[in-house]
């Protein structure tokens, strides 16, 4: 990896209600807005979404396929625009700096129509 | 309105929790992350303390319905890789309650910060959530 280097990008199935149901019951999170269209709406929005760490789950694969999970030292995610079922995520980074064994990389996941829906930086061991 | 500056150093009480490998192994699958090194039990998903939260409850927080928090933003810093099997202590505490005017109205972001400490007391890593209260 060398600073500016742009890393080849990693594209997800479309997100489904199945996923987020599975995320769910793994992650324990079970708020009612990424399960059940009635209590979204309740809360002003227009049906389900996915949970934010679904959209930094995909961060971490992508990163972790990079470095090694194990050599993941830190990842950052602002969870920018709703992802709804049916979304198709593309993952992708920029090598921001590299020094001292480590990388910093500029990451980030955009939707089908190429806004960048959840947004972050991850630092990695290299080397 | 629940009077929301009073949440700053709410605290959960201190769990401690083994790395599961099985529960890594569901959230890969969850993710749709297929690296081998979880099914080898060598290392977990990057965002594995997230399937801390759920049971590092915040009572200050649960009396508030789940439906209006929003995650804006999520750090997690890793000191060492978390190790399958590994026993790690853990607790989770309001750190920051700021007020303010966005496109979704007056709304409340909270900071929360969640550590795990392995046997020996080293911290293994510090999760950052902020939250946004609706």
């Amino acid at each position: 990896m060398r600073a500016g280097e742009k890393l080849p990008p990693l594209r997800k199935e479309a997100v489904t209600r199945e996923q987020l149901a599975a995320y769910a019951a793994a992650s324990g999170d079970h708020n009612p807005i990424h399960l059940d269209d009635a209590a979204a709406r309740r809360v002003g929005l227009d049906g389900v979404i996915a949970h934010g760490m679904l959209s930094m789950g995909f961060l971490g694969q992508y990163v972790a396929a990079l470095a090694g999970p194990a050599r993941v030292r830190r990842l950052k995610a602002r969870f920018a625009a709703m992802v709804r079922p049916g979304d198709e995520l593309t993952c992708r980074g920029v090598v921001r700096t590299v020094e001292g064994g480590m990388a910093l990389i500029e990451v980030w996941a955009e939707n089908q129509q190429g806004e960048r829906v959840t947004t972050g930086e991850a630092e990695v061991e290299i080397g | 309105m629940v009077a929301e500056r009073s949440l700053i150093g709410a605290s959960s009480a201190g769990e401690t929790f083994e790395v599961a490998q099985d529960v890594a192994i569901k959230l890969a699958q969850a993710i749709g992350d297929p690296h081998p090194d979880y099914e080898a039990g060598l290392a977990v998903p990057p965002t594995f303390p997230t399937t801390f939260w759920s049971r590092l409850s915040i009572p200050a927080l649960d009396e508030i319905d789940p439906a209006r928090f929003l995650h804006g933003e999520q750090e997690y810093v890793y000191e060492r890789p978390i190790r399958p099997g590994e026993r790690l202590s853990c607790a989770a505490r309001v750190v920051e309650v700021t007020e303010k005017e966005t496109r979704l109205g007056r709304v409340t972001f909270l900071v929360v910060e969640t550590e795990g400490r392995d046997e020996a007391g080293a911290r293994v890593f510090t999760g950052r959530s902020t939250l946004i209260l609706r």
